[in-house]
């Protein structure tokens, strides 16, 4: 499980993260929500390395990721998509999907998770030789989460799948995370400011404000708390 | 005519060298968004290392392999040791850096084999028009550049080394190593420059020997575009071939004029390049 114990992150003398605490279980969607600002990109950049925590600890299955380059964490397993997709433009479309696996030795099964994201996601397939600048906002965020699972990862973190799309699309990719889980025990953390859509499929919640958890509840209680709702998630 | 196509082949080959000097900076640029202005001072140490190799065991070969390693420690230990510490500041301290690098081992090349001239060899027969040495020039050239746009285009490591150079932080995240890519690529680019250095010395080498190819090296990627190590190739013929005939038709003392016109030609009107496409960059 992901272990996350009083981390704290600033950015100069601007607190982001104060003391958060958070656990996830293997094999659970937990929906990270917040306002804007109040710290759910910071969270996600220091369980992947790209942020270094100022205090507090965080464990993935026991191992302490405190610490560790970005790469090193990936490499363990991590697989971090960031806001907006992080598709490299410059690259086409098959590169980038194949440059999510590259430090997986074994080749064969390299090859196996690229036919298995051509079947996931139909779209890339027919563009796999085009520049992903060519790709709509739906099908660079469907390039970005196949080549994160491209690693096979046991940890997900997915900031902000829904930003820009459309309702349907962003449905489809919360169906196809629903599955993953179902089918290969991934566990996801998926931040979100599209509240009611991530409860939809997640088993539990926490809300952050300011840098700080305001609240922690199965995803039912969440969506059925009214004060909470129209405190903090806007709806 | 005679003298058209006298003028054209010296172009190429002169072209060549340009090409394989502007495809160092190339390489460097693309990284790291940094001219990399020591380029000539690696290629002149890795030049006078083969020179006193060459001298010490009567081998032109062996000093040719030993410049080439050499200028790749060269060029990963300057990445380690002068560029790594500066990654945080803006790109402007790492191009001061190797500034001043250039000067240093210009200098440091002279105190140990003098400033004074030293012959250095040809490869080949260079006597006549498109001599042996100018094919073994052009051929060089072109193989090397052949092998570096493979490596990017078509490997593994090439696709870690243009995603670090594209997208640092995403690569890391999907594993890439950005910091040993950029190591590899400075270290390839100083190999490269190194090949450069040995080709466009003869017949004599001394601490400025490279200097005006530099120039010239820099004119080409401009040219071609400075992210674009298939347009710099394109652009260091074309102009090698361009120069050949302001020098030829115009006066020698015409060259150096005409490759600062089109220098400031270029980055007025195309700053991407003759073969680039304007791009935003995301920060």
């Amino acid at each position: 499980m992901l272990e996350i114990d009083e981390l704290s992150v600033a950015y100069g003398a601007v607190r982001a993260l104060d003391g958060v605490g958070l656990a996830v279980e293997r094999g659970g969607i937990t929906a990270v929500l917040g306002a804007n600002g109040a710290g759910k990109t910071t969270l996600l950049r220091t369980i992947s390395g790209l942020q270094p925590a100022r205090g507090g600890r965080i464990t993935w299955d026991g191992k302490e990721l405190t610490g560790l380059a970005p790469d090193r964490i990936a490499r363990g397993g991590v697989a971090h998509v960031p806001e907006g997709g992080g598709v490299i433009t410059e690259l086409t479309v098959d590169e980038n999907l194949r440059l999510g696996a590259l430090w997986r030795r074994d080749r064969a099964d390299r090859e196996a998770a690229r036919k298995e994201m051509y079947e996931l996601f139909p779209p890339l397939e027919e563009r796999s030789a085009k520049p992903a600048s060519t790709l709509s906002g739906g099908e660079r965020q469907m390039l970005a989460i196949g080549r994160a699972l491209m690693s096979r990862p046991e940890l997900l973190l997915l900031d902000e799948p829904s930003l820009g799309l459309a309702p349907l699309i962003t449905a489809r990719i919360m169906g196809i995370l629903r599955d993953l889980r179902a089918s290969t025990g991934l566990t996801v953390v998926l931040v979100e400011q599209n509240a009611h859509s991530a409860l939809s499929i997640a088993d539990r919640g926490y809300v952050l404000a300011l840098g700080r958890v305001v609240a922690v509840d199965t995803a039912a209680e969440l969506l059925a708390d009214d004060g909470l709702r129209h405190a903090y998630l806007g709806f | 005519m005679q003298e058209f196509l006298d003028l054209t082949l010296g172009g190429i080959s002169a072209g060549a060298v340009y090409a394989a000097l502007g495809l160092a900076l190339v390489i460097i640029y693309r990284a790291t968004r940094v001219v990399n202005f020591a380029q000539p001072a690696l290629a002149l140490i890795s030049t006078y290392l083969a020179y006193s190799v060459t001298k010490a065991t009567g081998s032109y070969w062996l000093g040719f392999a030993v410049a080439i390693v050499a200028g790749t420690l060269l060029g990963v230990a300057t990445e380690r040791l002068l560029i790594r510490p500066l990654r945080h500041r803006s790109e402007l301290s790492s191009i001061i850096v190797t500034l001043g690098l250039l000067l240093v081992l210009q200098a440091i090349a002279g105190m140990i084999w003098s400033n004074e001239p030293l012959a250095f060899p040809y490869a080949f027969d260079f006597v006549g028009r498109f001599s042996a040495n100018d094919l073994f020039v052009v051929l060089v050239v072109l193989l090397i550049a052949a092998l570096v746009l493979v490596v990017f285009k078509y490997t593994p490591l090439g696709l870690r080394m243009r995603a670090a150079a594209f997208a640092p932080e995403v690569a890391r995240t999907l594993g890439v190593r950005v910091g040993l890519m950029l190591t590899i690529g400075w270290g390839l680019a100083a190999a490269v420059g190194s090949l450069a250095g040995l080709l466009a010395t003869p017949p004599f080498l001394f601490p400025n020997v490279l200097d005006g190819v530099f120039v010239y090296a820099l004119t080409a990627a401009v040219l071609g575009g400075l992210d674009n190590p298939l347009g710099t190739i394109a652009g260091g013929f074309v102009l090698g071939v361009g120069l050949s005939y302001v020098s030829g038709y115009l006066g020698p003392e015409m060259v150096t004029i005409a490759a600062l016109a089109i220098l400031v030609v270029v980055l007025i009107v195309r700053p991407s390049g003759l073969f680039g496409r304007a791009k935003v960059r995301r920060v």
